[in-house]
C-alpha cells in the first residue's frame, strides 16, 4: 500500500482564463515547500485534485502533511492511500489503512467517488459493499449518513483507487505570490504578521521592513521579527527582510518634532522610508497591522496624516479587526507566542504619554517638514540590512 | 569587553575549562561503571568533592554535588519539608528572594504549607524581630540567602541561625549562598545553617553544576529520585565535566577577605566617578557586598542603558538576568519606586576586574544618560 496526499482545490477552481497561470503558481509553492522537508515526490493534478506521492524513502510524510496544510489556495486535504482499482484490495486496504480512525470513531459513513465510469461497480454499489465490510470487521460502529464521526471516502481515479477518512481543511486563500507583491511594515507586535499572513492568503508576495533603534530597542527583537516573518513565510513562501537603522531618525524627532506629534510624525517616515524600499522592489503596496482605534496613531485622523506621507497604496487588512480577532489569528499562524515576548521595538521607544488622537494633515505636514531631511531618509534606505527569510 | 555581569555568570578559568574537556575526552566514564573507566571517574568525582569541600568549609561527605544553584537551592527546600513534614507546616522566607527560593516555596504553598515571607526593609535585609515572631515549633524550614542577588545585601547568617535555633527548634536553616560564595570569608560549618545552595559558574566554573552543603547529622529526603546518585539525595548519572571545572575553580578560589578589599576598590571607583552625577541613585546598601552594584539612571530604561552600554563594549545587566523581560521581584519588594525599578542597572565585579574596567564603566555610564536621558 502507498500513502498519498490529496489536496483539493479552494478559490482556484472558480478562476476563469488565468486559472492555469494560478495552478502553476501554486504548483510551484508546493513543490518548494515540499523541497524543504526533504524527499522527492510525484505530484499531479485531476479534477481539482493534487495528488502528492512520495517517490523516495527519505520522504516525511507528516511533515508532507503539515506542509499541504499551509498551501494557500487548498481547500481541504487529506493522506490517502493508493491502490488498485480492483475491490478484492480496496476493502482490506480500507480495513488497514483506517484502522485507527474507525477504533477511535463510533460512527461512520462510506461515500464513493467513481469517476472511471467504466469501474464495473456504481458509487452506491461500492458504498454498500465497503461500508458492510468495514461493520463486519468494525462491529463497534455503526452508520450515521449525517453526521458521522468518521467519513470514509473511496474515489476511483482513472489509474488507482484512493481510500481516506476525514479531509482537514487547508489554509484557504489563493496562492501565493498570484497577487501582486506587498510591503509590510513589521514591529514586533501581534497585529504585522497577522497583516501579513492576511495579504498573502490573498495571494500576495511579501517583502518586510523592519525599524530599529538600537540602543533604544535590543538585538532580541530584530530576532523575534526573524522569528515571526519565518513563521509567516510557511504561507507566504520566502521574505526578503530590511532592517533599517532608525535610532539617529528618531532621535531627531524627538529633539525637533512637537512632542504630541512623535508618533504620527514618526510614521511618516517610516512610510517614506517603507515605501521607497518597497519601490526598489517592485512592490505595489505597503501593508501595516494597524487595527482602527487600537491606540492614538491608529485613529481614522491619524491615518489619514501616516497616509498622506506614503508614497504607495497602504493597506491594512487588520483594520476592522478587534484585538482578540487578531489574536486568534496570530495563534492559528503561531505567531503569538513570540509576538508577546517582551523586547520594545522602535514604535515604543520615546512615545509621548498622550499623543494626540484628531492631528490634522496640515500640522502633521508642518511637524515633519522641520526635521524632513533627504540625506538622512537616503541613508536609511540604504544603510537597511537585506536578509532573506524562507 | 569589560565584563561586569559576574553575578549573571563569570568567565571559566581556563583551568576549569581544560578540566571540564578533560572529562569529556580522556575521563568520560560513568562514576557507577565498575570498569576502569568508571573508577577514574570516580576517582575524579572524589577529587573534586573534596576540593569543592575545602572552599566551601565543609567535609567532603556533607557536600552534595546537583546540577546548578538552583537545583541545589530545590533540593533542600523540597528536601526538608519532606523530612519535616510530620513536625510542622509553616515555612518562613523574605520577600527578596532569588526565584529559585521564591518559587519552590510558591509551590510548597501550594502543596499546603503555610509560607511566611518576611517583609523586605528598604536596604533588601529583613529585622529580626520579624522573624522571631514569625517562628515556632511548627517552623520547619527557613530560607533566605546570605547576598541578595540584585542588591549585595549581607544578612548576617550567624545572627539568624541563633534566632532560628532558639525559637524554632524543628526548623531546618537553609542559606541561598550562591552569591556568596568565594566573596564573603565564610565557613558553610560554622555559619549555623543546616543547608547551603552554591553554583559553579558564579566562581569561574562552567555551567551545570553546584553543590549543597548538609550539615552533618541532618537527614533531607532526595526531592529528585533514580539511581540513587550523590548517596541517594541527587539522582541522575552527575554531570562530570562541570564538576570537574568546579572543583579547579574551587581550587583557585583564594582568599575571599582578600579578595573583598579589592572589590571595595572597584566599587569606590565606580561610586566616586558617579558621585557629582545628579541622575545616578544607588540603590545597593553602602554596607552590601561590593562586588554588587545596583543603581538607578534616572530617565534612561534599562532595557536601553544595557543596550548603549554593551555598544561602548562594556557589560552589564538590567536588574536579574534570571527574570529578563520583568520588573524585578527583590527591588519591588524593596519598595524602589517604580520609575526607579525600571532604570536600574545592576554593576557586578569579579575579583579578577581592575580598577580602570571600573572607570572606563562609569565613563560609559555617563555618557549613556547624556544620550538617553530626556
Amino acid at each position: 500500500m502507498n500513502e498519498v496526499i490529496l489536496l483539493k482545490d479552494g478559490e482556484l477552481a472558480l478562476k476563469g482564463l488565468n486559472r492555469s497561470t494560478f495552478e502553476s503558481v501554486m504548483l510551484k509553492n508546493l513543490r518548494h515547500s515540499l523541497r524543504k522537508t526533504g524527499g522527492e515526490y510525484d505530484i499531479r493534478r485531476a479534477q481539482s485534485t493534487t495528488v502528492v506521492e512520495p517517490l523516495t524513502d527519505d520522504c516525511d510524510m507528516d511533515a508532507a502533511a503539515e506542509a499541504a496544510g499551509r498551501l494557500l489556495g487548498i481547500v481541504a486535504y487529506t493522506r490517502a492511500a493508493k491502490c488498485e482499482k480492483d475491490m478484492d484490495v480496496i476493502l482490506p486496504t480500507a480495513r488497514e489503512y483506517l484502522t485507527d480512525q474507525l477504533t477511535d470513531a463510533k460512527t461512520f459513513k462510506v461515500e464513493a467517488k467513481r469517476s472511471d465510469k467504466k469501474f464495473p461497480l456504481k458509487s452506491p454499489d461500492i458504498q454498500r459493499e465497503v461500508g458492510g465490510y468495514l461493520l463486519s470487521r468494525f462491529p463497534h460502529l455503526t452508520v450515521d449518513v449525517h453526521d458521522p464521526d468518521v467519513k470514509v471516502t473511496v474515489e476511483i481515479r482513472d489509474q488507482y483507487a484512493f481510500i481516506h477518512g476525514n479531509q482537514l481543511p487547508g489554509a484557504g486563500g489563493i496562492p501565493a505570490g498570484t497577487g501582486g507583491h506587498g510591503c509590510i511594515l513589521i514591529s514586533g507586535g501581534i497585529d504585522s504578521p497577522v497583516a501579513a499572513y492576511l495579504m498573502a492568503k490573498r495571494g500576495v508576495r511579501l517583502t518586510a521592513v523592519h525599524f530599529a533603534s538600537p540602543p533604544y530597542t535590543s538585538v532580541l527583537a530584530e530576532k523575534k521579527v526573524h522569528d515571526l516573518l519565518e513563521a509567516v513565510s510557511r504561507y507566504s513562501g520566502r521574505i526578503t527582510l530590511y532592517t533599517v537603522r532608525f535610532t539617529q531618525l528618531q532621535e531627531k524627532i524627538r529633539d525637533e518634532a512637537p512632542r504630541e506629534l512623535f508618533t504620527v510624525t514618526m510614521r511618516r517616515l517610516m512610510m517614506r522610508i517603507a515605501g521607497q524600499i518597497a519601490r526598489d522592489n517592485g512592490c505595489g503596496c505597503l501593508i501595516t497591522g494597524e487595527s482602527l482605534g487600537q491606540v492614538a496613531s491608529q485613529t481614522m485622523e491619524a491615518i489619514a496624516c501616516t497616509d498622506d506621507a506614503a508614497p504607495l497604496p497602504v493597506l491594512r487588512p487588520c483594520i476592522g479587526l478587534d484585538k482578540s480577532e487578531i489574536i486568534e489569528y496570530a495563534r492559528r499562524i503561531e505567531t503569538f507566542e513570540t509576538s508577546i515576548q517582551p523586547y520594545e521595538d522602535c514604535c515604543t521607544v520615546f512615545t509621548p504619554k498622550h499623543p494626540k488622537t484628531r492631528p490634522t494633515v496640515a500640522e502633521a505636514r508642518d511637524a515633519e517638514a522641520k526635521i524632513l531631511d533627504d540625506d538622512m531618509l537616503r541613508a536609511a534606505v540604504e544603510t537597511a540590512k537585506k536578509l532573506v527569510i524562507a | 569587553m569589560i565584563y561586569l555581569d559576574n553575578s549573571a555568570t563569570t568567565q571559566p578559568l581556563p583551568e576549569a575549562a581544560q578540566a571540564a574537556a578533560r572529562a569529556m575526552t580522556d575521563v568520560w566514564g560513568n562514576p557507577s561503571a565498575l570498569h576502569d573507566g568508571g573508577l577514574d571517574a570516580l576517582e575524579l568525582l572524589d577529587e573534586s568533592r573534596k576540593a569543592v569541600a575545602k572552599a566551601l568549609g565543609c567535609t567532603p561527605a556533607e557536600l552534595y554535588f546537583t546540577s546548578g544553584g538552583t537545583a541545589a537551592d530545590n533540593t533542600a527546600i523540597f528536601g526538608a519539608a519532606l523530612a519535616r513534614r510530620r513536625a510542622g507546616n509553616r515555612v518562613v522566607t523574605t520577600s527578596a528572594e532569588h526565584p529559585a527560593v521564591a518559587r519552590a516555596c510558591d509551590r510548597l504553598e501550594a502543596l499546603g504549607c503555610e509560607v511566611v515571607r518576611l517583609p523586605a526593609r528598604a536596604d533588601g535585609g529583613f529585622e529580626l524581630s520579624a522573624l522571631e515572631e514569625a517562628l515556632s515549633d511548627k517552623t520547619i524550614l527557613v530560607s533566605c540567602m546570605a547576598v541578595n542577588n540584585e542588591l549585595g545585601t549581607i544578612t548576617d547568617i550567624p545572627a539568624v541561625s541563633r534566632v532560628v535555633r532558639r525559637c524554632a527548634k524543628n526548623a531546618l536553616f537553609h542559606v541561598d549562598a550562591v552569591q556568596a560564595f568565594g566573596k564573603l570569608p565564610f565557613r558553610a560549618d560554622k555559619c549555623g545553617a543546616d543547608l547551603v545552595a552554591v553554583s559553579a559558574h558564579k566562581i569561574h566554573g562552567i555551567k551545570g553544576a553546584g553543590a549543597l552543603y548538609v550539615k552533618k547529622g541532618v537527614r533531607v529526603e532526595p526531592f529528585l529520585v533514580g539511581g540513587g546518585q550523590e548517596r541517594g539525595l541527587v539522582s541522575g548519572t552527575e554531570p562530570m565535566p562541570a564538576i570537574a571545572a568546579f572543583a579547579e575553580a574551587a581550587k583557585r578560589i583564594g582568599d575571599p577577605a582578600q579578595h573583598l578589599a579589592h572589590a571595595r576598590a572597584l566599587r569606590s571607583a565606580l561610586t566616586d566617578a558617579l558621585a557629582d552625577c545628579p541622575h545616578v541613585a544607588f540603590n545597593s546598601p553602602a554596607d552590601g557586598l561590593p562586588y554588587i552594584v545596583n543603581l538607578s539612571l534616572t530617565g534612561v530604561p534599562s532595557q536601553p542603558a544595557v543596550n548603549a552600554l554593551c555598544e561602548m563594549g562594556v557589560y552589564v545587566s538590567a536588574g536579574s538576568a534570571c527574570k529578563r523581560g520583568h520588573r524585578s521581584e527583590v527591588l519591588t519588594a524593596v519598595h524602589l519606586p517604580p520609575e526607579r525599578i525600571d532604570s536600574a542597572i545592576r554593576v557586578s565585579f569579579s575579583r579578577f576586574n581592575t580598577v580602570e574596567e571600573a572607570y572606563a564603566a562609569a565613563e560609559a555610564i555617563r555618557k549613556t544618560i547624556e544620550r538617553i536621558r530626556r
